[in-house]
Formats: C-alpha cells, sequence, structure tokens
C-alpha cells in the first residue's frame, strides 16, 4: 500500500521528499565517497535532478490498450481505474496459479524471487554507480545461484528422500551437499576478492554486502515461503490472502474514516486504517480458513509419489483440520445463546495469523517505504502498471512468511519423519541399536506394541 | 599478516610515529592509492577526523625495555612479543578446558563485533543516530541467544528435559528468537528519523553483515569444538603457522609478488608456507591424536554438572598401516607406515588454511583499504584490533564444520531421540519397524527378536 500513498499525495507527498534533500547529507560517508549525486551539500540544488535515475514508474508507462480504454476520465479517476484492474488481475493470476498445483506454485516462487532480487540488486548499481565495476553483474548472480542451490539441495533432500536414493548422482550430490555448497559459494568469495580493483574499493565493498543483505531478505524468505507450501497448500494461501486483504481493507477504513495519521514515515496511513483492517482481516481469515479447511487439496501435506513422478496431496487431514466442538465461554454463550460451536482448531490458528499480518506486517511495508526514501526512489521498478515492482507488492509479505514458517515449526509441525529415517540410517550401529532399544521400551509404554513381543 | 605489511612499510619511514592525517602518511600502499583519487576527495580526506590510532601505544613496560634499540628493531621486537605471549595464552586455555574456551571464543566474538560496528559508526558519523548503538547490540544479543540456543539443546538434552523452564525455552526456541529479533526490527523501523534514513539503513546493514560474519563462525567455531578439541586446535594452528611461515619464507626468499593488493606477500612466501604448515599439521595432529582430552567429544554429564571428555576415540583416532605407493617406499625404504588417519584429513585442513584461507586476509586488506584504516583497532599492541589477528580464521572456521558434517560426523544421536520421541505415534511406529529390520538385516538383532515379532 506504500506507494498507494506516494501516488494518491501525488503532487503533495513527492514534493517534500525532495525539498529535503538540498540539506541531506546522508548519503555522504566520511571520507566523501560521491556514493550518491545528492549526497553533497550544496551541489544538491543542481543536483535535484537525481543521477540516480528515477525509476520509471513515475513516467506514465500504461500500456497503450488500457490507456485508449480510459481516454474520457481525468487522470485521478484514470489511476484508480488501472490500479483496480490490476488488482483483480493479479488475484485471478493468484488463484489460477493455486489451481495448477503445487509444481506452478513453486515456479512461480522462483520467479518471484528472482525478480525481486534484480529489482534490489539493480537500485545498488544505480545508487553505487557501479554499472561499470568489472564482474559485478556477474558475481551477484552467481551468489544467487549458490545460495538457491544451497536451499533448494535442504529441501529436496528433504522432501524427495526415495527419489534421490533411487538416482546414484543425485545421492552423491544429497550426501556433500554442503560441502559442495560450501565450495561453490567459496569460488564465488575468491573471485570477489580477485576482482577488487584499486579505485572501487568501496564500491565493490558496498555492493558485496549490498548483495549478500538482499541474499538474506528475498532468499531465505523465498524459500520460507515453499517449506510452507510443502506444508500444505492452505499454509502459503492462507497467510498471502491475509496480507493482501490487510492492505486493501486498511486502504478502504483509511479512505473511508480515516483522520489520525499512524506513523510520520508513511504518512498516508490512519489509526483508524489500521484497527478497521485488523478487524476486518480477523473476520476474513476466519471465514476463509474455514473454506479452504474442507478440502483434501489445500490441507494435505504436499508428497512426492515415486512411482508416478508427480507431487500428491492425498492424506489423512491431521487433528486441526478436523472439525471439533468448543464450549464458548459462558460471556458468549449469553450474547448468542449457543452452548458450543463446531470449528476447526485452524480457525484459531488463523486468528494468530491473521493479527501478525495486521499488527506486525505493516512493519515491513514501513521498512521498504524507509528504504525508499533513504534511497529516493518512488518505486523499486515500473513491473506492474499502477503498482510499481514485484517488491512493491511483496514487501509485507516476507516477514508474514518468516513468522508462518515459525509457526509452523514450533506450534504445529513435529519433525520430518523421512529426514529422521535417513538421519539414523547414518549413525553408528551401536548408536542405532540404543536408539532401538530406546524407542522400544518407550512404544511398549505407550501401548503400540504388543508386551508379549517385548523379549529384547 | 596484513597488518605486518603496513607496518614494515610504514617502517621506513624515518619518523615512526603516526601522522594524524594518516592518509597523507607514509606508507606506500596508501599513497598509491590515493593517487587515484579525485581532487575534490583528496582535498576532502585531508580536513577530515581519522579513525584514532594512537602514535605510540606500546605497554610502558615494554618501552623501557626496549628503549636502547633503533625504533625498527623495537617493532619487531614488540611484535615478537605479543606473538609469543598469545601463542602462550592459547596453550593456557586449552589447558583450561572447554567451559573457558567457549568464554573465550564469546568475548573474542564480541570484540570483534565492537570494532566492525565502531568502524561503521566512524564512516557514517553516526555516533548521534538515536538507538543505533542500543539496536546493534540487540541484534548481537538475538542472534546470539537463537544459536547458543540451537546448541545448548543439542548437547546438554537431558539437563534441558530435566529442568522445567528450560525445557518450555527449547520447546518454543524457535519462535521466542524470532519474537525477540522482531522487536529489533519494529524497533528499528519506528527510530528511523527524517533526514538520517540512508545513514540509519546503512548501518543496518552494516550490522546484518557483520552478524552473518562474526556470529555465525563463531558457532561454527563452538561446534567444531564440542566434536573434540583437537577439531578445535589444529584449524587454528594451522592458521597461525601458515601466517607464520609464509612471512619467514617471504622475508628470508621472498621476490615474486602475489596479488596487487597486498604487495608484500609473495609467491615464494605463499608455497613455502603451504608445505610448511602441511608438514606442521601432520606431526601436530601425531602428537594430538594420541590423548582422550583432545580427541573426545565434549560432553556435558549431568551427574556431575559438568563437562567431560573421556571416551573410546573414533576409527578416525587409532593408529592404522597404510601401505605406501611404490615410489615412496623405492623412496624411504618402508612398505608400510603407520599413522592416524586423523593426519590424512590435517592435510586437507592444512591445504584449505593455506590456499584458500590468505583470501580471508585479502579480504580485510581490501575492507581496511576501502575504508581507509590501518588497523581494525588497537587492542593488541603491534598487531592491531582482535579482527587483524583473526581475519584469516573465519574461512576456516566454516570449513572444518563443513568438512566433519560432510566427511566425518553422523548425525547426533541424542538429537535424533529427541525428534523421535516428538513425532506421531504411527509414524514412530513406522521408524521402528525400518530400523528393526536394517539391524536384523545387519546382524545386529538377535532372529529370536524377529520371530517374536
Amino acid at each position: 500500500m506504500t506507494e498507494l500513498r506516494k501516488r494518491g499525495g501525488g503532487g503533495g507527498g513527492g514534493e517534500p521528499d525532495s525539498t529535503e534533500n538540498i540539506s541531506d547529507k546522508d548519503g555522504d560517508d566520511r571520507l566523501g565517497l560521491h556514493v550518491d549525486a545528492e549526497g553533497e551539500g550544496d551541489i544538491d540544488s543542481k543536483a535535484d535532478t537525481p543521477d540516480v535515475p528515477l525509476s520509471t514508474a513515475d513516467t506514465d508507462n500504461t500500456p497503450q490498450y488500457l490507456n485508449k480504454a480510459l481516454e474520457g476520465l481525468p487522470p485521478r479517476w484514470k489511476n484508480y481505474w488501472i490500479r483496480g484492474v490490476l488488482s483483480i488481475a493479479m488475484i485471478s493470476g493468484f488463484f489460477l496459479i493455486i489451481y495448477m498445483g503445487p509444481v506452478a506454485l513453486i515456479l512461480v516462487v522462483m520467479t518471484v524471487q528472482i525478480k525481486c532480487f534484480q529489482e534490489i540488486i539493480t537500485i545498488g548499481y544505480r545508487v553505487y554507480h557501479s554499472y561499470e565495476l568489472p564482474w559485478f553483474r556477474t558475481l551477484s548472480w552467481y551468489f544467487l545461484i549458490c545460495v538457491n542451490y544451497f536451499f533448494y539441495g535442504e529441501t529436496v533432500a528433504d522432501y524427495f528422500g526415495a527419489l534421490v536414493q533411487r538416482e546414484e548422482p543425485l545421492q552423491f550430490l544429497a550426501r556433500y551437499h554442503r560441502f559442495i555448497s560450501f565450495t561453490l559459494y567459496l569460488a564465488g568469495f575468491c573471485m570477489f576478492v580477485l576482482s577488487l580493483v584499486k579505485k572501487h574499493y568501496r564500491l565493490q565493498f558496498y555492493m558485496f554486502a549490498w548483495t549478500h543483505v538482499t541474499l538474506l531478505i528475498v532468499v531465505t524468505q523465498s524459500h520460507l515461503v515453499i517449506q510452507n507450501l510443502f506444508e500444505g497448500m492452505i499454509w502459503f494461501i492462507v497467510p498471502i490472502s491475509i496480507v493482501i486483504c490487510n492492505d486493501i481493507m486498511a486502504y478502504l477504513f483509511g479512505f473511508f474514516f480515516g483522520r489520525t495519521p499512524l506513523i510520520k514515515l508513511s504518512p498516508k496511513k490512519t489509526w483508524e486504517g489500521f484497527i478497521g483492517g485488523f478487524f476486518s482481516t480477523v473476520v476474513f481469515g476466519f471465514i476463509l480458513a474455514y473454506l479452504l479447511a474442507q478440502f483434501q487439496y489445500f490441507v494435505c501435506p504436499v508428497g512426492f509419489n515415486s512411482e508416478t513422478n508427480g507431487f500428491t496431496v492425498e492424506c489423512e487431514p491431521s487433528d486441526i483440520f478436523v472439525m471439533q466442538e468448543y464450549t464458548l465461554p459462558t460471556m458468549l454463550q449469553n450474547a448468542l445463546s449457543w452452548k458450543t460451536v463446531n470449528l476447526y482448531p485452524f480457525q484459531i490458528h488463523s486468528v494468530s495469523l491473521s493479527s501478525f499480518a495486521s499488527l506486525i506486517g505493516p512493519f515491513g511495508g514501513f521498512f521498504a517505504s524507509g528504504f525508499k526514501r533513504a534511497f529516493k526512489i518512488k518505486d523499486f521498478a515500473s513491473t506492474i502498471p499502477g503498482h510499481g515492482g514485484i517488491m512493491d507488492r511483496f514487501d509485507c509479505q516476507y516477514l508474514m512468511a518468516t513468522f508462518t514458517h515459525v509457526y509452523i515449526a514450533s506450534f504445529i509441525r513435529g519433525p520430518n519423519p523421512s529426514k529422521l529415517l535417513q538421519q539414523l540410517m547414518m549413525l553408528q550401529p551401536e548408536q542405532q541399536l540404543s536408539i532401538f532399544h530406546t524407542l522400544h521400551s518407550h512404544l511398549r509404554d505407550r501401548g503400540m506394541i504388543p508386551p508379549a513381543a517385548a523379549q529384547a | 599478516m596484513a597488518e605486518l605489511r603496513k607496518r614494515a612499510a610504514r617502517d621506513t619511514d624515518p619518523t615512526l610515529q603516526q601522522q594524524p592525517s594518516e592518509d597523507k602518511g607514509s606508507d606506500s600502499e596508501l599513497k598509491v592509492e590515493k593517487d587515484g583519487l579525485s581532487d575534490s576527495e583528496s582535498k576532502a580526506d585531508s580536513g577530515v577526523p581519522d579513525v584514532p590510532v594512537p602514535p605510540d601505544d606500546t605497554p610502558e613496560v615494554l618501552n623501557k625495555a626496549l628503549s636502547g634499540l633503533s625504533s625498527r628493531w623495537k617493532n619487531w621486537w614488540v611484535r615478537g612479543i605479543l606473538t609469543l605471549a598469545m601463542i602462550s595464552f592459547f596453550f593456557f586455555i586449552i589447558y583450561l578446558g572447554p567451559m573457558v574456551l567457549m568464554m573465550i571464543v564469546l568475548c573474542v566474538q564480541i570484540k570483534c563485533f565492537q570494532e566492525i560496528i565502531t568502524i561503521g559508526y566512524s564512516v557514517y558519523h553516526s555516533y548521534h543516530l538515536p538507538w543505533f548503538r542500543t539496536l546493534s547490540w540487540y541484534f548481537l544479543l538475538c542472534v546470539n541467544y537463537f544459536f547458543y540456543g540451537e546448541t545448548v539443546t543439542d548437547y546438554f538434552f537431558t539437563l534441558v528435559q530435566r529442568e522445567e523452564p528450560l525445557r518450555i525455552l527449547s520447546k518454543y526456541h524457535r519462535f521466542i528468537s524470532f519474537a525477540l529479533y522482531l522487536t529489533g526490527f519494529c524497533m528499528f523501523v519506528l527510530s528511523l528519523v527524517k533526514k538520517h534514513y540512508r545513514l540509519q539503513f546503512y548501518m543496518f546493514g552494516w550490522t546484518h553483515v557483520t552478524l552473518l560474519i562474526v556470529v555465525t563462525q563463531s558457532h561454527l567455531i563452538i561446534h567444531n569444538l564440542f566434536e573434540g578439541m583437537i577439531w578445535f586446535i589444529v584449524p587454528i594452528s594451522c592458521v597461525i603457522c601458515n601466517d607464520i611461515m609464509a612471512y619467514m619464507f617471504g622475508f628470508f626468499f621472498g621476490r615474486t609478488p602475489l596479488i596487487k593488493l597486498s604487495p608484500k606477500k609473495t609467491w615464494e612466501g605463499f608455497i613455502g608456507g603451504l608445505f610448511a604448515t602441511i608438514v606442521f599439521g601432520i606431526m601436530l595432529s601425531y602428537v594430538m591424536a594420541g590423548y582422550r582430552y583432545f580427541v573426545c567429544p565434549v560432553e556435558f554429564n549431568n551427574d556431575s554438572n559438568s563437562f567431560q571428555v573421556d571416551c573410546e576415540p573414533s576409527d578416525l583416532f587409532q593408529l592404522q598401516e597404510y601401505s605406501l605407493p611404490s615410489i615412496l617406499e623405492s623412496v624411504t625404504g618402508w612398505t608400510t607406515v603407520r599413522l592416524y588417519p586423523f593426519q590424512i584429513h590435517s592435510i586437507a585442513l592444512s591445504s584449505f588454511a593455506s590456499i584458500v584461507g590468505p583470501f580471508g586476509g585479502f579480504f580485510a586488506s581490501g575492507f581496511k583499504r576501502a575504508f581507509k584504516i590501518k588497523d581494525f583497532a588497537n587492542t593488541i599492541p603491534g598487531h592491531g584490533g582482535i579482527m587483524d589477528r583473526f581475519d584469516c580464521q573465519y574461512l576456516m572456521a566454516t570449513f572444518v564444520n563443513v568438512y566433519i558434517a560432510s566427511f566425518i560426523r553422523g548425525p547426533n544421536p541424542s538429537k535424533v531421540i529427541q525428534q523421535l520421541l516428538a513425532l506421531r505415534a504411527d509414524q514412530q511406529l513406522h521408524i521402528f519397524n525400518s530400523l528393526k529390520a536394517h539391524l536384523t538385516e545387519k546382524g545386529l538383532l538377535p532372529a529370536l527378536e524377529e520371530a517374536a515379532a
């Protein structure tokens, strides 16, 4: 929603930024390196048509046909229409890829990740004028590939255990995965050191750090998204939908009732929008969870079927997706005159997911706003007409993905059995034997094994 | 070795004292770099306050003892004495045991973090920014809490299960760590001040990269330590030996420069250091592999509530006979040789320390040049800051950890049990049956069991 604020503010919102520039010595570090043209003292007013080319999101780049269709309207309404049309287009796209299944989703996540990475790195290039630096683009993309290889390798080894055991080269790659990934990373590191050029040390270090922080933010979170996906598509769909809903609801509440500003960083956000968005998102999440929890397609962990070599989503739904009766606390009982209510436990979890999305999620948006202000850009890129770049759409999602993953790991999921079996097989025989006995007595205590068999 | 080179260069200047405007100093490499800067930058440099490097900070006692010598020799002596002091200190803490080693690693980590962050502050004039120091240290605490929590849960499993508050902390560990981190993140966002956005983002990025480099690697060192103190001692010693040997070889035979980034390094030093380090590594592992104190994984004894290093040494640390390839046979007249397998692994470790380790040093040199500082700090007289001493160690620690995980160690059995017990009953049964089949196949379980099941 952040750039909505800027566009709505249009003339008003943009100007305060640029007038700040004149005395803004932010970008200048101690030794006077011209990190960015606006960084310097009085040169600012001249350089205020900054060296960093404004992202083309500022210019009018709506596609021709949309322009024709909306010719008659005044520019403000045209903007809203474009945003509206694109919002609907994106949401439909979202539904379509959900329909297409897990493989398509994984591919889309990967594509989004690559695009986000590219957007942020491009900003870095512009800020540091580092287009001409040797090797830099190659190295940034190389590090992206390395880190992706590392993460995808860990995922594949976990979930595709059976497939990996079958194929000999895959087995080798899986066993020495960490070593291979580390070697690849080291090769990139050594290339970086060898590529240091005398006059450009600082720029190169800045870009190195920029690349790494971007990898940390973008790549790790996209892998958390994929891990959530493997738990069950509902863990992918519900968090993302909730963030989208919160964005839209907070905007609408702010539009109709907004009065008190929320935070200096984003002047268009209001407390009314924030609180209204919070409540409506909780309700929306509750309803959406109810709808989705009924279908095995959404609820089952994505499994890889070795025979058909495809993904399957078929299983016995776990307890949290089985309807249960809850007794209402007495207050609600009097209010609604119902004694008990049938809920999926997942709906209760969805309340915490919604709360996070509404309360903490916006901080991701503020962070991105602050980032854009710090580097004096309007949008990350101009990929989506009316909305800016992919990063603009996904800035609130990142914290959400990590939260969902940590939530699942802490409260929902146990360890992965096939991975455990794999680890068991790698232990020493004496250790295996001792674990065997421990497990045996444990299962016997739980009554899973008839005592007659306990001869050991 | 980086700052050794710089100091040596500086010694050629008659005045040992540092000039206040050190950028105009006599150090040849800096001057070379300065020529590359544009005019406005070189003018800007002169008026700018430097990262303070005190002129002569050797302690009084050393000064008096060496007052008679010329300044160049005095420098060598100071460095030599401090080197010996550091190495003795290293032996001393090894003697004191694993607990002390962990504390030392923690202290070194905090000091390194502080050094790098201080450089960031001085580069970005960000002393006065609100909250920034608090936030940087807070993030350090969070990340350390997360990592130590993971270690403690793995190795102190029984202790944790016993104490109720610890159990809750370990069950929801990730969630708690994430909540702590998020608090810091939100504080950062709330602390953004209008005119200082960029500085604040830079410091945020700087803090995170520093955490990535310093904290993760110090935890890898501790993981290595838990595998057995030999995995801690041998890599660090190899790196130190490589530093010293490469310097010696360079000093006596050095002729061909190695890399433009560090003009004092030479190919002769590099190659001589490689061979000397391999030999040193083989000898050191031979000496150490005989003692249980070094070889056994560090374990926590629940009854005595302390660490112990007592075990049956694994195959890696038992002497085995290897038949020499025929070339060496004819040369040395031996048909077989008795080695610890660990000595062969030590060749891999030494090679890494000599070949790739220096890149860590070049990276730190490039960093210091980029930000125009001589040393990270001046904690150790004659050597600079703690980071200066540890710059080559970082890559080594990661490499050893990855090496152990890939080639040596299997999974940790207590962790496996812990996870097993957390599974659902039907999953446990399934694993139980698979394990039973596997063990019976291997003949570890009497066939009687199979019949009864």
